[in-house]
């Protein structure tokens, strides 16, 4: 464990070099560059604002003399939830994709996810800057002692999506079903995440079922820090951190396990 | 005794599949896995290199070479046995691996160099070194997209030897970008090995093993069946390659400590082999220039429909200075009796400058000898060039100049 991390750390100018390179790779040939990775989630969010906020924002009572609340809620919801959903997805496929890197170059394997991670949360980095704009813009001013907490829910985040991510994609190498199921495992989770609506608009018995999603109280925390300025409910989070810490684990002994057989396979 | 650079003991690879992959990675979790089959691809493989050999990895496609290579430079986990490297390992099979089109020379560098694990303010400071090497000018700092894929190799192979390894790999024939860039990067390899450098050279060329290597090991289905002077091993692997069912594979040592490997089905055998004057007797020394005459009887055991003689001089190092057969010389004998017996007499002019030779000769029915090969024999014949009347020349042929100069 610290002696993967230890390779990884020697490894670190590789790490940020290639983060950098992807990143600038998307958008080295286009006008106006980086503006295209926030441009994506913008335009999704204002489709659901526009389509859904006559239908929900009588709904959110705390809010209910901002004209805008139900798209903060929104925008808030979906910060977090393309973090998990971009850290899993890319984990998934990364040894995949580097197959023939890993066949022919001798470098830590532990570096790849580690890039991938980087590059989403860069992404991240930037649409949050593209949020507190779009807050600004909206008039909407969120209290600045809860938002201390906000790198603590990124890292939270980050931890349950990379362990998830990490079990997954290291099963992907050897059953490549997997890397067909999850995308719509997490199409359904999206819905099952209270992102677009809130969990009030649920059905009582359905809403039970939220407390089995791990990301329901992170997204809730989120909710908590950007869009109503309070302190997130930590008790809450316990379990999900738990639950980050677990899979983590699992997936950092069947990433040492699997290693000596993954490049047969690729 | 130094350490060895390179010490491979035991070295087995197998690729085990499971009935389900499921089983593999319960087996992850220590739990027996059912339906377990494994297929060796490698198997006992055991060497030691010493700093500075350069040592010829051969085999037929399918051997095991780059099985073993990844094993060596570690991309692969043995299942058995083990490897172990004193230092650091470059390979210039992976030329341009993790390189991006769309970023200019000078970003791709970086982050190549950052893939061998080198740190920023090393990659800083080799960057001056690799630009100069590459020698493309302002293109340096072009994407990698317009270059032309010479110039790619260029600054692929400048990265990849910008800091002397223990342990060089090469494959094939070095081709490396253009003529001019192929000399200058086989400059820096042989500066490298008189530094110290172990090279390991992967290849099916016999001209290229034999003239760089003091040593090859030629892996066979996935076992090592040889390791010595590669001189031998060539031979014996081209008598592998013309091994089919119903040959034999001989290998005898001579009195001249040479290894002679005679192979073949033997339909036909080549009884006596001299090389004779002018006057008709046998010679081992020959003036250079002479006129000499290579006489070979062949008898026939059995019925022949086709018969092909070939023959092939090669010098000490093993590289052949001519070599040909009677398919090209359009005089292949049909329908040779059994029992029969042939003399071939080939007069040639000894052409070649001071040194010793060999004669190979086959006995074959068409112009390879992979088809049928009744006979293929390695150093049939020694002989020596002397030079005994001509001006003062070095080299293997005898290329008479008449020299003209004005002032």
């Amino acid at each position: 464990m610290l002696a993967m991390l230890g390779s990884a750390w020697s490894y670190r100018y590789f790490i940020l070099s290639s983060i950098r390179t992807e990143f600038m790779g998307r958008f080295i040939r286009s006008r106006i560059g980086g503006l295209w990775m926030v441009v994506n989630p913008l335009v999704q969010v204002s489709i659901y604002a526009l389509i859904l906020s006559s239908l929900l924002s009588a709904r959110l009572p705390e809010l209910a003399d901002q004209p805008y609340a139900y798209a903060i809620y929104l925008t808030a919801g979906i910060l977090c939830w393309s973090l998990f959903s971009e850290v899993v997805t890319r984990c998934l496929t990364v040894f995949i994709e580097n197959g023939n890197l890993l066949k022919k170059v001798v470098f830590p394997r532990s570096c790849l996810p580690l890039i991938a991670t980087g590059s989403a949360l860069v992404n991240n980095g930037l649409l949050l800057l593209a949020i507190i704009g779009v807050f600004a813009i909206l008039g909407h001013r969120v209290p600045p002692a809860p938002l201390l907490l906000l790198p603590a829910l990124v890292a939270l985040t980050v931890a349950l999506a990379l362990g998830f991510g990490l079990v997954l994609g290291t099963l992907n190498v050897f059953i490549r079903d997997i890397g067909h199921v999850v995308p719509l495992v997490l199409q359904i989770g999206f819905w099952f995440t209270p992102v677009v609506y809130v969990p009030e608009v649920l059905p009582a018995e359905v809403r039970g079922l939220l407390a089995f999603n791990p990301l329901f109280p992170l997204i809730g925390a989120y909710h908590d820090v950007l869009v109503f300025g309070r302190a997130p409910d930590l008790a809450g989070l316990a379990g999900t951190a738990a639950l980050a810490l677990g899979s983590l684990a699992l997936a950092l002994v069947m990433f040492r396990r699997a290693g000596a057989e993954m490049v047969d396979v690729l | 005794m130094t350490q060895p650079v390179l010490d491979v003991d035991n070295l087995g690879k197998s690729f085990r599949t499971y009935g389900s992959e499921w089983s593999r990675v319960l087996s992850w979790f220590g739990l027996p896995s059912a339906a377990l089959t494994e297929r060796w691809v490698l198997r006992h493989v055991g060497f030691r290199i010493q700093p500075g050999e350069a040592v010829g990895i051969v085999g037929q496609n399918g051997a095991g070479k780059s099985t073993l290579l990844k094993l060596i430079t570690g991309t692969l986990r043995p299942t058995t046995g083990s490897v172990r490297v004193r230092g650091r390992i470059a390979a210039i099979l992976e030329l341009g691996m993790g390189m991006n089109p769309e970023f200019t020379g000078r970003q791709n560098v970086h982050h190549v160099a950052g893939l061998m694990g080198f740190s920023h303010s090393q990659i800083d400071a080799l960057m001056p070194e690799i630009e100069d090497f590459a020698e493309i000018g302002t293109y340096f700092d072009q994407p990698l997209r317009v270059y032309s894929s010479g110039m790619q190799m260029r600054v692929a192979f400048s990265v990849a030897t910008a800091v002397k390894p223990e342990i060089l790999i090469v494959d094939e024939a070095l081709s490396v970008g253009d003529a001019y860039f192929q000399h200058k990067s086989f400059d820096r390899i042989r500066a490298y090995r008189e530094a110290g450098t172990t090279l390991l050279i992967v290849s099916h060329d016999r001209s290229a093993i034999q003239t760089l290597c003091d040593r090859a090991i030629l892996l066979e289905r996935g076992a090592q069946v040889k390791d010595g002077p590669p001189e031998e091993v060539m031979d014996y692997y081209n008598a592998l390659l013309a091994e089919r069912e119903g040959q034999t594979l001989e290998v005898r040592r001579q009195d001249n400590g040479l290894v002679q490997t005679i192979s073949g089905s033997f339909e036909a055998t080549v009884e006596d082999v001299a090389l004779l004057n002018h006057r008709g007797d046998p010679v081992e020394f020959v003036n250079v220039g002479e006129e000499v005459t290579l006489r070979l009887k062949v008898r026939a055991h059995q019925a022949i429909p086709r018969l092909v003689m070939g023959y092939m001089i090669k010098d000490r190092l093993g590289q052949t200075m001519f070599g040909t057969n009677t398919f090209h010389t359009e005089q292949i004998l049909e329908d040779v009796a059994e029992g029969s017996s042939i003399t071939y007499s080939a007069a040639f002019t000894a052409n070649l400058g001071p040194g010793s030779y060999s004669v190979a000769t086959a006995l074959v029915s068409s112009d390879t000898h992979l088809l049928n090969n009744y006979e293929w024999r390695d150093l049939a014949l020694l002989f020596t060039v002397s030079n005994q009347d001509k001006p003062y020349f070095i080299g293997t042929a005898w290329v008479p100049p008449t020299i003209r100069i004005e002032r």
